[in-house]
């Protein structure tokens, strides 16, 4: 058995077992309910057969120097032994009657998926094999395709696949704008209708094909040629584009795009927060959960109308301040005794913090105070109302108007005149306000002094300490400032909410926080957006598959750290620092020690 | 020599304080009688489950120690590590020999049985997380394989979800391990005392496997530094995946003590006991295998003591609650006056 | 380079925006025209109009219209993720259960949409917005927790959806104060269920020396306190009132804290974990051992005899009384079982089952069906019928609702383990 066989055979056999695992643990089944091409193919059929053309595309590519003939037969083995542990599995639930009480989602629903619709097991699965074979070969075939057919059909295969899975919220998008007859067209219950399907691969292939063969050449050279003042209007132009699109957004996208948007928002609010510990100054904070915890709970004691609130309830507008101090306040008291830790101390004694304040939330012995496990209700949402509204309302009105004629618009006075930034279109323009502020800052802290002190105790902290830097007052300046941004996300969280209960403020939080600012490119504060995009907004719209959003969250997880470490949109010096890491890293000396 | 400041005299005042509310809620529990009255042996009941809870928390954090020691990286999927193995046993092996009765006829093979089976399935996910998640990993930043870790743990978690399912598993009950037995006049569970001796014999062999074979020293080599343990001709790679296996065997069978004690069990078990298992790591000096077992020790004791010596003196509603709050302002506490952990040393002049 | 591709992406994004703005242009006349030729072959077919004018909405909050050969949609918001899981699924799979046995509405199907609430304020919030948005859906059976129970029910309410949750106990969700109007659930009120078991063990046990343990869940918080209060009011003594953390693993401490109260029961409304734990430790623990146990609705289920083994026996538990005498349930558990594989992981989903009844029964009584199979459903209509549903039979018992939408049988059961079994000794009615 010669080198290049056996390395086929590991390809198909590893393709093999995930697809088995694909099977045993349920996604199949749970996946085979729901049409990319409606009534055609479901996203079960697209996973399982789609094994099987990567396996043989795999095994094809692996070897560059040999015959067509050769290849196929590599790639249509690799196919088929692809599908040879599903088939052991399907063997062994004809001996092994019991199957399903050990494991539980070995149902008949999976087998006969598996047997494509058999009713001789042993025959579907031979079958299975068979189609696998195929299969391997198709991807031999894309394989064989030269790079420039192969870049586009892959990225508009994607896209129609996406926009496949992503029909509800693309329905929900479209169907203020279009008839129900046209939607209907376009759409199945679930998963587009395969002409519009073909229809939109085709097109899409077209436009990439074009955008690599010349159109992007051609962009890049009309840029290069503007004048230094043409630059500057185009500039201004796509700024005051993005200001106008950002504006009408949540009109756009309607509630529910909405509301992800505001719970990304809530994130980016939070990363930018934990950027600054973390991305800046390097000090790893496994509680940021806390400072959001402290601004949530902040804001409803001040404005709750609840017996947990004061006699007058506060406005949220004179709250959301008393909440930001009252966070900055924490991170500062907290950061007093862990200064001293490095490291992964200090990960674990932020850690504990943020489990402190959940126990805390949630106990009998704060009850009296912030309302223990039921939770404050009663948090009025955002509104501004008098003379204010008046002003604003002349303003937003005729442009609502206007925008109203297209079926668009911008934040909107109510009945009364005044503005309650109570459902998440309204919600939206209070988390970009605060994002924009908080982009800002953290864009100023960046270049300034402070920052540059930061990033030198990141780099080294000893070094920095001997430049002169005072480490400490600079270490505890970063949590101050860090938490405020927590603060607020907490304080427009609790109003956006209208209750608080303590499981919302779990280490998960933590985590998915420190996840989204590594995911997007430590210290890169587009890269907070982009990671709280990645990591928020697209699980949520993978809500359908909710059961299975977490395994696939971990996944993307581990995927995206090995392929781009440097996260998505890095910031220059991170990026420069994981390439230059090279074999010369000495390991830290620490040794298990007796 | 560096000035007094501010954040000395905050400190002070924070170690005043603790020692405060110590010293008061004592007071109000032992002189003042606030709260239960407890006698001696109540006491020693307290000290007992909390040894027993701490042995688990020790086991689990050798493991972590490995880990740390050599790869310099927090291992967050350790946790599933244990659930894998404990679940794995629980249905294919053990519950399946329950039905067919062997558990009562064989309870020493069953058990054995299901302790291999359950170390192999640990080994196995193990070995694949480093394989998959870490290795291509070594030389990125600190903060890269943390993600990775946090990403594996949580697909461990739902691949297990998905195979077993998310229902509560009870775990057979053995003979063996039921009742009480009396030392010295105190009363022990058995299930306890397995857990006890169990955790003590498989410290006493790591260390020796740490210090005496050609493996041991190769671990230490690597962990002291990569790159002249290459030169020296070991295999660094082999030697990960070694510590690795070694980590998760010991995850494997608290895994199965985890089942004897609490008879139940399901996917995401191994979450608390993973974080607790680090706390105790780092309080008794990461990267010390007698640190991690003091650090579970003391966790657990001071979980299961600290509330009630503590807390209920002050009149504190619902004190037992707070056992983590108590654990945690403990290890910050450890934290401030040792740094490096109750044992560890060199930690805090190097950069971890 | 990366910024270039970063550009692609934003022109794609932006092309296809105008794709779909340019797609809305065009289409908005395509549909006047279809619109007059549906009109025209309507004027042309005499029955058919008449048809379509007899389905006219006078709803006072709009009606669902579902055109023929579609399904009718409703959705549920369950925790199905993360540690309570358990909890929501096997309410989830009741909803199934529930909507497989209907078959078909009037010639309509129905479709489950199942969301995720992930048992916070935040999940039910965020599963409310997208059920709210959708106005196809009807109705939702949901949520698990009352956390994220209070928000969504405002959102989906003042879209005017029913919601009929299968296990939120909190008294404020149907406080007359503050509940929505098209809240109903079917779940007992943690003030009935809480105080039938105060009235079981002072009156029918004739114990007066409790201690009661909630694990910081708004269930179980909610139930132990209504049970303290009125234990205390019927004249007994509280003598320990103690909290653990829902995921603890030694509760040796807890509970040998509680013996030095001296006790004669401990009530612990809890889930399953916390509360087989609680039982076998219990048994260990030297002053517990002739102290009664007793816990909630939280832990009545077989899985919670299975991990409880022996030591469950003789507790008792409070709760609806699934052995109610008729076969529903027998049935029930069967389908249960050959679809899941797996025995009912939590009590809810009898609840849960008896609530989608509820609103697909509402939505029959309610639905007006045109000739050509169009079917219109009045929200406000479904609401009223929803809450003027009386004497239901249900696996938890006869359903009937009150004016604040506690539609659970006001009877509760508690049972005893006997055997492996609850079976029930004692029933209460307020």
């Amino acid at each position: 058995m010669n080198e290049e066989l056996r390395g086929t055979i590991k390809t198909g056999l590893i393709a093999g077992v995930v697809t088995l695992s694909l099977g045993m643990i349920g996604i199949l089944v749970a996946f085979n309910k729901r049409f990319i091409v409606t009534d055609a193919v479901t996203l079960a059929d697209l996973l399982l057969f789609g094994m099987a053309v990567i396996a043989g595309y795999l095994g094809a590519s692996s070897l560059k120097e040999h015959s067509m003939g050769r290849r196929l037969l590599h790639g249509g083995l690799a196919g088929m032994l692809a599908a040879v542990p599903t088939f052991l599995l399907i063997l062994l639930t004809l001996v092994w009657e019991g199957i399903r009480d050990s494991f539980i989602n070995v149902e008949p629903a999976l087998v006969s998926l598996l047997t494509l619709d058999n009713e001789n097991v042993v025959v579907g699965g031979i079958l299975l094999i068979v189609v696998f074979g195929v299969l391997g070969l198709v991807g031999v075939g894309y394989a064989q395709l030269p790079v420039r057919f192969r870049r586009p059909i892959s990225m508009s295969l994607a896209w129609t696949i996406g926009s496949g899975v992503m029909s509800d919220i693309l329905i929900g998008i479209l169907r203020p704008r279009m008839s129900n007859d046209t939607l209907r067209s376009l759409f199945g219950s679930t998963g587009l209708q395969p002409v519009p399907f073909v229809v939109l691969f085709v097109l899409l292939t077209a436009v990439f094909f074009w955008w690599q063969q010349g159109g992007q050449t051609r962009y890049q050279t009309l840029r290069q040629n503007f004048t230094p003042r043409q630059q500057k209007s185009s500039r201004r132009v796509s700024i005051s584009l993005l200001v106008i699109f950002l504006l009408i957004l949540p009109s756009l996208l309607g509630v529910y795009l909405s509301e992800i948007f505001n719970e990304i928002g809530r994130f980016v609010l939070m990363g930018l927060g934990l950027n600054i510990a973390i991305g800046l100054a390097g000090l790893l904070d496994l509680g940021y959960v806390t400072n959001f915890a402290v601004g949530a709970y902040i804001m409803a004691l001040l404005t709750s109308s609840s017996q947990f609130g004061p006699e007058n309830p506060w406005s949220f507008w004179l709250a959301v301040p008393i909440c930001v101090v009252a966070a900055m306040f924490t991170g500062f008291i907290l950061a007093l005794p862990v200064l001293k830790m490095r490291g992964d101390y200090l990960a674990i004694a932020t850690l504990g913090f943020g489990e402190i304040i959940r126990v805390l939330a949630r106990s009998d012995a704060l009850k009296p105070v912030i309302g223990g496990a039921q939770g404050i209700l009663q948090i009025p949402a955002a509104q501004i109302g008098g003379f204010m509204a008046q002003v604003m309302g002349y303003i937003l009105n005729p442009i609502n108007n206007l925008l109203s004629r297209f079926e668009l618009g911008i934040l909107a006075t109510n009945s009364n005149g005044d503005i309650v930034f109570g459902n998440p279109p309204q919600l939206y323009y209070l988390f970009i306000l605060a994002s924009l502020l908080m982009l800002f800052i953290s864009r100023r802290l960046n270049n300034s002094r402070t920052g540059r002190r930061w990033m030198a105790i990141r780099e080294d902290e000893d070094v920095a300490a001997a430049m002169g830097i005072n480490t400490t007052n600079a270490k505890v300046l970063a949590f101050t400032l860090s938490a405020a941004s927590g603060g607020l996300a907490g304080a427009i969280f609790a109003a956006k909410l209208g209750s608080i209960f303590p499981s919302s403020f779990e280490l998960l939080i933590s985590i998915n926080v420190l996840a989204l600012i590594i995911v997007g490119g430590l210290g890169s504060i587009p890269g907070v957006i982009v990671g709280a995009f990645a990591l928020v907004g697209i699980p949520q719209l993978l809500s359908e598959f909710a059961e299975f959003r977490l395994l696939l969250y971990g996944i993307a997880l581990i995927g995206m750290m090995l392929v781009r470490p440097e996260g998505l949109w890095p910031s220059e010096v991170h990026r420069r620092e994981i390439h230059s890491h090279g074999e010369d890293e000495t390991a830290v000396p620490v040794s298990v020690k007796p | 020599m560096r000035r007094f400041n501010y954040i000395d005299l905050v400190l002070w005042l924070f170690r005043i304080g603790i020692i405060g509310v110590v010293l008061w809620g004592m007071t109000g529990k032992f002189i003042l009688g606030i709260g239960n009255d407890y006698t001696i042996s109540d006491w020693l009941d307290f000290f007992v489950s909390g040894l027993s809870q701490g042995s688990l928390y020790a086991l689990i954090a050798l493991g972590y120690t490995m880990v740390y020691g050599v790869l310099f990286m927090i291992n967050f999927a350790h946790g599933e590590f244990f659930m894998a193995g404990a679940m794995t046993s629980t249905v294919l092996v053990a519950l399946p020999l329950e039905n067919a009765g062997y558990v009562e006829r064989f309870p020493w093979l069953s058990l054995l049985a299901i302790f291999l089976s359950a170390v192999l399935t640990s080994v196995l996910v193990a070995v694949l997380t480093e394989r998959i998640a870490y290795r291509p990993l070594r030389n990125a930043p600190r903060l890269v394989p943390l993600i990775t870790a946090i990403g594996a743990s949580f697909f461990w978690q739902y691949y297990f979800r998905g195979l077993f399912g998310s229902s509560l598993l009870p775990f057979p009950e053995f003979p063996m391990f039921d009742g009480k037995i009396a030392f010295w006049g105190l009363d022990f569970q058995k299930a306890d005392i397995a857990v006890i001796l169990t955790s003590l014999v498989v410290m006493f062999g790591l260390q020796q496997f740490v210090q005496r074979t050609k493996t041991g020293r190769a671990i230490r080599a690597v962990a002291e530094n990569k790159d002249a343990a290459t030169l020296m001709g070991i295999d660094v790679n082999r030697t990960i995946t070694i510590t690795f296996i070694v980590g998760a065997s010991m995850a494997g069978v608290a895994g199965v003590l985890y089942s004897i004690v609490f008879r139940q069990l399901n996917f995401v078990m191994g979450f608390i006991p993973g974080i607790k298992a680090f706390t105790a790591a780092v309080l008794g000096g990461i990267g010390s295998i007698p640190g991690a077992a003091l650090g579970g020790l003391f966790l657990g004791i001071i979980e299961a003591i600290g509330p009630p010596l503590f807390l209920e003196g002050l009149g504190v509603a619902g004190s037992h609650q707070l056992k983590d709050v108590i654990a945690f302002t403990m290890l910050v506490l450890v934290l401030i006056f040792r740094p490096q952990g109750i044992i560890g040393e060199r930690l805090a002049e190097k950069k971890a | 380079m990366k910024r270039i591709s970063w550009f692609t992406l934003l022109m794609l994004l932006l092309a296809l925006a105008l794709v779909a703005c340019g797609g809305s242009g065009d289409t908005e006349p395509e549909t006047d025209s279809a619109d007059t030729a549906a009109d025209s072959s309507d004027t042309a077919d005499s029955g058919d109009e008449a048809a379509a004018e007899e389905l006219t909405c006078d709803d006072a909050i709009g009606c669902v219209e579902v055109a023929p050969g579609d399904p009718i949609r409703i959705a549920s918001a369950l925790v199905i993720t993360g540690p309570n899981e358990s909890l929501g699924l096997d309410s989830q799979y009741g909803v199934e259960i529930a909507i497989e046995q209907r078959g078909e509405i009037a010639g309509h199907s129905v479709e489950l949409q199942a969301e995720d609430e992930g048992c916070n304020a935040e999940g039910g919030q965020t599963a409310g917005q997208k059920i709210a948005s959708d106005p196809s859906i009807v109705g939702v059976i949901g949520t698990s927790c009352s956390g994220a129970g209070v928000p969504m029910s405002q959102i989906v309410c003042a879209e005017g959806i029913a919601m009929i949750s299968p296990s939120n106990t909190a008294p404020v969700l149907t406080d007359p104060g503050s509940r929505q109007s098209c809240y109903f659930r079917t779940a007992h009120n943690d003030k009935v269920q809480g105080r039938a078991m105060a009235e079981y063990v002072f009156n029918e046990l004739g114990l007066t020396k409790a201690a009661a343990v909630h694990d910081g869940d708004p269930y179980t918080e909610g139930l132990a306190s209504v049970f303290r209060d009125a234990f205390i009011e019927l004249g007994g003594e509280i003598v320990a009132f103690e909290a653990e953390a829902a995921d603890a693993t030694n509760v040796e401490p807890l509970l040998t804290s509680i013996a030095a109260a001296g006790p004669e029961l401990i009530y612990y409304p809890v889930f399953i974990p916390l509360g087989s734990l609680i039982t076998k430790t219990a048994r260990e623990i030297d002053g517990l051992e002739g102290v009664a146990l007793a816990a909630a609705d939280g832990v009545q289920s077989p899985d919670f005899v299975d991990a409880s083994g022996d030591a469950a026996e003789g507790m008792y538990v409070s709760g609806p009384d699934l052995g109610f005498g008729n076969d529903i349930y027998a049935t029930f558990l069967e389908t249960y079982q050959a679809n899941y594989g797996t025995e009912p992981t939590a009590p809810f989903h009898a609840h849960a089952y008896d609530a989608t009844n509820m609103l697909l029964s509402a939505i029959e009584s309610v639905a007006q069906v045109g000739a050509d199979g169009t079917m219109l459903i009045g929200r406000q209509a479904l609401l009223d019928a929803i809450s003027s549903t009386s004497g239901m039979e249900g696996i938890t018992g006869t359903i009937s609702c009150d004016e604040n939408g506690d539609c659970a049988d006001p009877k509760i059961a508690v049972s005893q383990v006997q055997d492996g079994a609850f079976s029930a000794v004692w029933s209460y009615e307020p």
